[in-house]
């Protein structure tokens, strides 16, 4: 082993049938470092986090941990526990209806009797020497996500974890509680622990990490220190290929060919719903791509909710066109053509036991009607003619989607929408959670159909892709729009002022 | 991730039927056909007698399975909707039955239960009996579908409360009907050597067919029964597919009803059709179909039914006590259960492709040698 190094990982193979999922990896964490594992959809991460935890057990290779002479052998999660490597997943992996103390203590007691004030008092001390503001005796479910899952950081740091695995943790987090776990992972990293931290998010990996490790179907690419090397190359390295740069897709926003004049396809006034956001005017024109920005809870998925009458409208008129509609379930928005894909795919996005054949069809059934069943051929060529289109990779028509991987279901969704032939398409949050790869699709797809004339209303939690594709963001904040920025506006800058407010730039 | 890519399947004709979920009740078709050869081939034995109206019909233990097992493949119907839909089981329909059938016997029979001709033609009484039936499956509907109450909780309410309306229908008598033509429903027509509930039966499969096959039914039932909330995004109401789910179900109980009280012309509002929702459970359960809700074959859940009926044929032929009946069906249920049991089947399909490789390895080490 390596001096300082915490963790080696020597040409670790792992199978399964038919895929060779790792390939002859290595992997080495040194004390106090906190090292970014990167890689697509596919290429490995999860299977080498998952040998490292004992989930899985590797078909060959050898782990060194620091203080054992031998390789170690972990055959099971409490292997790996007992050896002091936990993990923090991104769903919370606690019982929410314990309290804070006894989540970090539970399953931990050698059969004494429990005494109640010492272990809140144990927790308190624990928590605030990590700088987590909670109390012992708070009920978790009380606390906030960011909060829970420091709670199970706290857990594993207590449990005198020399690794800590960090599987997506900022997925469901906004960026201020982004900065409090970075506040809480450097404090960590002070204290000697190796962080192992996988993400989807660029901007935290160079926020925060010292390495990157970088993954590719299976196979080690190679192991940076992280000012030596930049963002594109890293994007190209996971990928594999010299990117056809992301920053091409920009389209030219000042002639996007939108003519303000015209009439809008939408237009609402004094919209509202019952999920509690201020009354907002909202419009949008053929081959226009506008969005909502915003933190996380800000509003901006309400307000789409609301347009597509996912959520119950209490207010508000709306035309199409021209003529005033009412749109209050999705049906009717569905019958006017507008399309949604919603944020939470696994939630509210696929029916997982039906094949891809079904859940592509299922949209435009619903709008054909009851009495109208298509064919089985006519499904069949439906789902063809788009998973050649979007190059969806399933091994047919009949497979269920729930085996696809991420962003191949999001692939099946946006399908299901586009074969409706939608004048206005909304896309909330379509790139999370799904690769590199199929993002750029994504957005290119999106400048492509808006080219042809269709409406697209985009939502990201990544800035640069809404800068990179809309001509028109509309901000909120504390569920009020607060701001509509475009042309010149639209930058970094002016969009992070608007979301913090007290500013001139953009509020109405 | 890695492991989600497919690899693509390699199915030999029987490996696919493994998999398939209709395998199940096909297997337990063919253990009862293989043991009843085995203890006694009579079982399988069709002959042509007189009966009690001096008609030539068919008698035999399968023409027994055929016609009794009717209701039951009916019932069947409506549970596999109503499962898939809610995810839950209506255990109220065997009180249904009672209801419907008392309607029935209410409006043939007029103020007089012992008159002498019918009082209205038997198609009015079936209709309107249907009409109640559908009345009270849209109660449980409601209550599942508005409210959200467990369907076993909702449906319990009519499962208590249900014989106690069907006596109170008719006053607590006991309507005779005496027009032999109405026998004919749950017996032999003249001059047809095969039951009625048969024919009934098989029209009621052809109509479910029918309404699966022209109407989008069968893929809004298994979109709301897998993804609540997705299927409402796209433009369905899952209350209201509920709903139609348990009023399909009251329609199946009006048909069953029919036939059970066809089949002696009166009623007995205590025995009637009794434990009959545990069987039709069973049914959708043996067919393969998870009662957790989602996806559903039909023909699966028909096939099932059947197969109950077969083993209680079969019990019966060997004379086993009535009252210890249920007993060794249990044995029965407790094994297909296990055999269906996701777990089971799994390590199963592991064990034959751990055998077929080993076979292959031996060929191959066999082949080196030469």
């Amino acid at each position: 082993m390596r001096e300082k190094s915490l963790l080696e990982m020597r040409g670790i193979y792992k199978s399964f049938p038919g895929v060779k999922a790792l390939q002859n990896v290595d992997f080495t964490l040194c004390e106090g470092e906190i090292h970014a594992l990167m890689g697509e959809n596919g290429a490995g991460k999860s299977t080498l986090i998952k040998v490292l935890t004992g989930v899985h057990v590797k078909d060959e290779g050898d782990i060194f941990l620091k203080g054992h002479d031998k390789a170690v052998q972990i055959r099971s999660p409490k292997d790996a526990q007992k050896l002091g490597i936990s993990t923090v997943y991104q769903e919370i992996t606690l019982c929410p209806n314990l309290s804070v103390a006894e989540n970090i203590f539970i399953g931990r007691g050698d059969g004494h009797m429990v005494n109640w004030r010492s272990m809140n008092k144990k927790a308190d001390e624990l928590l605030e020497s990590l700088g987590i503001n909670v109390k012992g005796s708070q009920q978790l479910a009380s606390c906030s996500i960011a909060v829970q899952q420091m709670v199970a950081i706290a857990r594993a740091v207590d449990m005198d974890c020399q690794v800590l695995i960090l599987d997506e943790p900022t997925s469901s987090l906004d960026e201020s509680e982004v900065a409090k776990l970075f506040v809480l992972m450097r404090k960590l990293k002070a204290r000697g622990v190796g962080i192992i931290f996988v993400t989807h998010f660029l901007d935290q990996v160079y926020e925060v990490c010292d390495k990157i490790t970088v993954l590719r179907d299976g196979k080690l690419v190679g192991e940076y220190e992280i000012e030596n090397l930049p963002r594109v190359e890293l994007v190209s390295k996971m990928l594999g290929k010299e990117l056809d740069d992301m920053a091409s897709i920009k389209s030219d926003t000042s002639d996007s060919g939108v003519d303000m004049n015209s009439e809008p396809v939408y237009e609402g006034k004094g919209l509202c719903s019952t999920e509690g956001i201020s009354p907002f005017d909202f419009n949008i024109r053929r081959g226009e791509i506008n969005g909502f920005t915003g933190l996380l809870g800000s509003g901006r998925s309400e307000c789409v909710r609301t347009i597509f009458g996912a959520d119950k409208v209490t207010g508000g008129t709306v035309k199409m066109e021209g003529t005033e509609v009412k749109i209050n379930k999705p049906i009717d928005a569905m019958k006017h053509g507008i399309a949604y894909l919603p944020e939470d795919r696994k939630r509210d996005g696929i029916i997982g036991d039906l094949s891809v054949k079904d859940n592509i069809k299922l949209a435009l059934q619903v709008k054909t009607g009851f009495f109208k069943p298509f064919s089985n051929a006519k499904a069949n060529e439906f789902a063809n003619e788009y998973i050649k289109l979007l190059d969806i990779k399933t091994a047919s028509v009949n497979t269920p989607i729930k085996s696809l991987s991420g962003g191949n279901q999001q692939k099946v969704i946006l399908a299901r929408w586009l074969l409706t032939h939608p004048k206005y398409l909304i896309l909330d949050e379509p790139t999370r959670g799904i690769d590199v790869g199929t993002k750029v699709d994504i957005q290119k797809l999106m400048l492509k159909l808006a080219s042809e004339g269709m409406c697209v209303t985009f939502i990201s939690s990544e800035t640069d892709e809404m800068l990179r594709t809309c001509s028109r963001l509309l901000v909120m904040r504390d569920r009020k729009l607060v701001g509509e920025l475009t042309g010149d506006q639209l930058t970094q800058k002016t969009i992070m002022d608007t979301i913090a407010g007290g500013d001139k730039n953009g509020t109405e | 991730m890695a492991q989600n890519k497919v690899a693509p399947p390699k199915t030999s004709f029987f490996a696919g039927l493994m998999r398939n979920q209709i395998f199940i009740p096909i297997a337990a078709l063919l253990l009862l056909t293989i043991f009843n050869l085995i203890a006694d081939p009579s079982f399988f034995k069709i002959t042509l007698a007189e009966n009690s109206n001096g008609d030539p019909v068919l008698n035999g233990y399968l023409i027994t399975v055929i016609d009794y097992g009717s209701e039951l493949a009916i019932l069947a119907l409506g549970m596999t909707l109503v499962t898939a839909a809610s995810g839950g089981q209506d255990i109220s329909v065997g009180a249904a039955i009672a209801i419907s059938g008392s309607v029935m016997l209410r409006v043939l029979c007029g103020s007089d239960s012992r008159a002498e001709t019918m009082q209205a033609p038997i198609i009015v009484a079936f209709l309107i009996s249907c009409v109640v039936a559908m009345l009270f499956g849209a109660f449980n509907g409601s209550l599942v579908a508005f409210f959200k109450i467990q369907p076993m909780v909702a449906t319990l309410i009519l499962f208590t409360a249900g014989r106690s309306i069907a006596a109170w229908i008719n006053h607590n008598e006991l309507p005779i009907v005496k027009d032999v033509s109405f026998s004919y429903f749950g017996n032999y027509f003249p001059g047809v050597p095969i039951p009625t509930p048969f024919f009934i039966a098989v029209i009621c499969f052809i109509a479910t067919w029918a309404l699966l096959k022209f109407t989008t039914l069968g893929l809004y039932v298994q979109s709301v029964g897998i993804n609540e909330k997705t299927s409402r995004l796209n433009g369905l109401n899952p209350e209201l597919i509920k709903l139609l789910t348990y009023v399909f179900l009251g329609l199946c109980v009006a048909v069953a009803g029919f036939i059970k009280v066809s089949r002696l012309s009166t009623i007995n509002y205590s025995v009637i059709a009794k434990d009959i929702e545990m069987d039709a459970i069973l049914a959708v359960a043996l067919g393969g179909n998870a009662l957790s809700g989602g996806k559903f074959n039909m023909g699966s859940s028909i096939l099932g039914a059947y197969v109950i009926q077969y083993l209680t044929t079969t019990l019966y032929k060997f004379k086993v006590n009535a009252d210890a009946l249920p007993a060794y069906k249990a044995v029965v249920v407790i094994l297909l259960v296990i055999m269906s049991a996701p777990v089971v089947r799994e390590k199963f399909a592991q064990l034959t492709k751990k055998l077929r490789a080993n076979k292959e390895h031996t060929q191959a080490a066999n082949a080196a040698s030469n």
